[in-house]
Formats: C-alpha cells, sequence, structure tokens
C-alpha cells in the first residue's frame, strides 16, 4: 500500500537529493536556528531565506503541492498555540513573527525529510554518539510503522465487512478494540521479527 | 501538544534539551542492563504501534475529534523507562519525517510527553494499585493516571511556552490546562477500552508485563523524577508565584492602585488581602484537580463496572463451546 503522508520523496533522483545527509542536517538546523534567533526587524535575513528554500525545493523536484499542502496541514497546529500570543502586550507583532517563523521551519524540515532518507538520518545519528539501542528502535519502528498502519486498515476493512451500520455510540468500543487488537498482533509479530533477526545473524 | 519551531526561545530549547538527555539517557541505560536482546524488536514494535494508535481519530461531539497520546497506555502495557524510549522514538520520528513538532522544540517535546507524561503517570499509577489490586483497580488506575499525565504535561507545556516569553502566563496556563483537562478524560477512556480490549482476548499481557526490566526501577526513577523537579523549578515555580502579582498588574493598569492605597487605612489590610489572595488561588489550583481526577475517578468506576463482566465472559467462552 502506499502512504502518501511519509517522506516519499526522500529517494528521487536530484542534486539535493545526493548532497551528504550532513551537510544537509547542518544547513537546515542552521536555518532554523536563526530563523528562531533573528529578530523580524531584520526583513532581509528572511528573504535571503525564502529565496535560499524556493532554489532548494525548485532544484529537489517535490512537487509543489506536495509541500504546500504538508505546510497547510500542519499550519493549525502551529496556529492553534500562536492564538494564545495574541492576548498580551504588543500581541499581534508577535503572533505575526511566530507564525511567520514557525512556517519558515517547517518550509525546511519538510524539504530536509525529503530529500533526506531516514536510513541516512539513522547512519548520521550513529557517528554523532547516540546509543546503538536508540538507533536500532528507531529503526524498527521506522521499518514496522507501514507495516502496522496497513494491519490497521485490514482490521478496519474487517470489521466494516461484518458490520452493516457502525452505530455512533459503538466508535469508540470497536477503535479502541481494533488498537487492542494491534498491539497484541504487535506482540506476536515481534517475536516472529527476534527469531527472523537471530537467523540472519543479528548479535 | 506537539510545539512546532519558533515557538521556544535559546534558553528554554537548551534547558529542556538537557533535561530530556538525562532522561532519555538513564533510561536508555536502564535498557542496556536489563532488556534481553528478545525483547528489542517489542519496543520497537510498540512505538511504531503507539505512532498508529495517535493516527486514528476518535469522534467527538460537533464534529470535531481526539487522538491518544498514548504515555500512560506505553507505561502500564512495558514499564516507564520503557515508555520513555518508546514515546522518544515516536516523537524523534514525528519530528524528523512528519515535521510535527519542531526540530529545536524536540527537546521540549521529548521531556513533556516522553519523560513527564510516563513517569508523573507511574507515580499516580503505582500508588493508586497499592489500594486497587484486581484487574478493575487496573483499569480505574490507568484510567486517572491518563487523566492526571495529559494535564500535567500541558502544565509543563504552558511553562515552556511563558517562559520563552511567546504567551504570558496567566493566558496560556488557563487555556491549556483547562483544554487537557478536557482532552485528558478521552486519553483516559481510550487507555482504559484498549487494555481491556487486550485483557479480553490476552490478559497475561496486563498481569505479567512482556518486559521484564520493570523489576527495579526504583533507580531510574528516583531521576526521572528528580528531573522533573528540577523542571518543575525552573519552568513552572517562577509563574505559579507570580499569579498575584498579574492580578495586581490589572488593578494598576484598570485604575484600582490608587483607590485600594486609600481604602488601606480602614477595611482590609494589603497584607491579609494578598496573602488570602495567594491561598485561594493555590488553593483552588489543587481543589480543581483534585475535582477533575474525582470525575474521572467515577467515571472509570462505573465503566469498569459494564466492562469487567465482558471479560470475564470473554475469559469463560473457551471453556464452554
Amino acid at each position: 500500500m502506499r502512504h502518501d503522508f511519509f517522506d516519499r520523496f526522500s529517494r528521487l533522483d536530484s542534486p539535493i537529493h545526493h548532497l551528504p545527509s550532513s551537510l544537509k542536517l547542518l544547513f537546515s538546523l542552521g536555518i532554523i536556528f536563526t530563523a528562531v534567533m533573528v529578530p523580524m526587524y531584520y526583513r532581509w535575513v528572511f528573504f535571503a531565506f525564502f529565496t535560499i528554500l524556493i532554489l532548494v525545493s525548485f532544484m529537489s523536484r517535490i512537487p509543489w503541492r506536495f509541500i504546500g499542502g504538508r505546510i497547510l496541514f500542519l499550519e493549525p497546529f502551529a496556529l492553534g498555540i500562536a492564538v494564545m500570543s495574541l492576548f498580551q502586550h504588543n500581541g499581534l507583532a508577535i503572533f505575526l513573527s511566530i507564525l511567520i517563523k514557525s512556517t519558515f521551519c517547517l518550509f525546511t524540515i519538510i524539504l530536509f525529510s525529503n530529500t533526506t532518507p531516514f536510513s541516512d538520518i539513522l547512519f548520521l545519528f550513529r557517528r554523532i554518539g547516540i546509543p546503538a539501542l536508540l538507533i536500532t528502535i528507531l529503526a524498527l519502528t521506522y521499518r514496522y510503522l507501514f507495516v502496522l498502519i496497513d494491519e490497521a486498515v485490514r482490521l478496519r476493512r474487517a470489521r466494516n465487512s461484518r458490520m452493516f451500520v457502525i452505530r455512533r455510540s459503538r466508535i469508540w468500543l470497536s477503535l479502541t478494540s481494533l488498537m487492542g487488537q494491534l498491539f497484541i498482533r504487535s506482540t506476536e509479530r515481534s517475536e516472529r521479527i527476534y527469531t527472523a533477526m537471530i537467523s540472519r545473524g543479528w548479535k | 501538544m506537539h510545539i512546532p519551531d519558533g515557538f521556544l526561545d535559546a534558553k528554554t530549547a537548551i534547558a529542556t534539551t538537557v533535561f530530556s538527555i538525562t532522561g532519555l539517557g538513564t533510561a536508555l541505560h536502564h535498557a542496556r542492563q536489563h532488556l534481553q536482546s528478545r525483547e528489542i524488536p517489542l519496543v520497537g514494535l510498540t512505538a511504531a504501534f503507539i505512532f498508529v494508535a495517535q493516527m486514528l481519530n476518535f469522534p467527538v461531539a460537533g464534529g470535531t475529534s481526539g487522538h491518544l497520546i498514548g504515555a500512560t497506555l506505553a507505561m502500564v502495557l512495558l514499564g516507564p523507562s520503557i515508555a520513555i524510549i518508546v514515546m522518544s522514538s515516536v516523537l524523534i520520528i514525528q519530528a524528523a519525517i512528519f515535521a510535527d513538532g519542531g526540530l529545536l522544540a524536540l527537546g521540549a517535546n521529548i521531556f513533556n510527553m516522553a519523560i513527564v507524561a510516563p513517569v508523573s503517570g507511574y507515580a499516580v499509577y503505582k500508588t493508586m494499585r497499592v489500594l486497587l489490586r484486581d484487574l478493575r483497580g487496573q483499569l480505574i488506575s490507568a484510567s486517572v493516571a491518563s487523566w492526571c499525565t495529559t494535564v500535567i504535561a500541558s502544565v509543563f507545556c504552558a511553562g515552556e511556552l511563558a517562559w520563552s516569553g511567546t504567551a504570558a502566563w496567566n493566558i496560556v496556563y488557563p487555556a491549556m490546562v483547562g483544554i487537557h483537562a478536557v482532552i485528558g478524560v478521552g486519553e483516559g477512556l481510550i487507555t482504559m477500552l484498549v487494555l481491556s480490549a487486550i485483557a479480553k482476548t490476552r490478559p497475561e499481557l496486563l498481569t505479567e508485563p512482556s518486559i521484564q526490566t520493570n523489576r527495579n526501577e526504583n533507580k531510574p526513577t528516583l531521576i526521572y523524577g528528580a528531573v522533573i523537579v528540577l523542571g518543575l523549578l525552573l519552568l513552572i515555580a517562577p509563574f505559579a508565584s507570580q499569579l498575584p502579582d498579574g492580578l495586581d498588574r490589572v488593578a494598576q493598569s484598570l485604575g484600582f492602585e490608587s483607590k485600594k492605597t486609600e481604602n488601606q487605612g480602614f477595611s482590609t489590610p494589603l497584607k491579609d488581602y494578598r496573602f488570602f489572595g495567594i491561598e485561594s488561588n493555590a488553593l483552588s489550583t489543587i481543589a480543581a484537580g483534585m475535582i477533575g481526577a474525582g470525575i474521572v475517578f467515577a467515571i472509570s468506576f462505573l465503566l469498569a463496572g459494564v466492562l469487567i463482566p465482558r471479560i470475564k465472559n470473554a475469559d469463560n467462552s473457551p471453556h464452554s463451546t
């Protein structure tokens, strides 16, 4: 099954995708850090960032609609928190600057995660010195995330085909029993995964 | 509760990152000593499970919907140290791939949802389990612990936003806590229903956890507790004591200040008034918290009465057929 909301453009073939991932991470963190720290007064900094980000997204060949859609999808969460900054002295200025800054950061992270495969990010983490145990768990989580989503979709389809109409009052019960079932299947699957890992010579 | 980038300033981001590294580092150290290699895939799969569970939307009245956070669920199933690792993995992947929660704010998000939430949940859960030992007690304790963790994590989130100067404390604190006191009820119900669904088919997953690390959790729990208390002192204590000052500022700006000084002579001594103000604030906060936890306790107590017979029936059915 295809999962549209993930980093599905992270394995495209473009000049940006071929750059070393450490460079991309440093560059992204640099942009985010300066965007957060520099006051809005220095407009030219933000114009420069905007030009760079547009250029990078153009060169990376990620569809515009995808980037725009992701930003629009994630913006409400930022907006929800930003609204609370309105109720204070000079609130509107703070509100606007937070909104612009967080949109810049979102744009940067979306570009980074869609030009760098997650396995490369994990290799980078390893080089920085993040414990191997955490890396193993992150790799397993990422690998089986897609499998579990498919499993949840199958469970839901099975439930829908058995029930003619789902009563509104029942939906919480049926969703939570689906979740319980998913956890039980995950524990059973983890046993099979362990056997498979051992037979391939892990540890 | 995922804080995006741009909302926290440098000092808050650095302080919360240091707290998170300490907490997560302790959890990883504990796991490396006690976790068997057989159990490592289960930790990864549980993180994936929590991730997927967060994506399922529960319809609430009026077209809105909510979703699970899952810190308490992970804590009940696998113990606090593993829950810290599980929730941190979920948050790291959400930040790196989904852009859900910022990269610089990752430390704060891990601190709120992966350290404060499971550990405070563990404290509430363990305390309640001393008295409520059976399955029914387990479901009720998990539900109340979920509500408490959601509210406590939101208090920390409010403290971080206020300390960064993003929003005023007397706005962000009631707003965040108010919203999450409602969200927490849903979190409690979902946690309880999921646990009862697991108890129906695989009751041994609840009675004897699949991961045996939570045998000697005392030492790491002390470290998590110390980190959380440090966070409390740094992020929340300065604002909590300023609450009456906020009232004074309002009085000042509205021009009551002069009237107050005029009246000072006869009716109400200023000192008394102020002392009373502080006390009633702290008391009312504690009272509100107790009432909230009481309501959640009552709901889960009633619901457990409905759920337990079903689980018992499911348990007997293989023998009867």
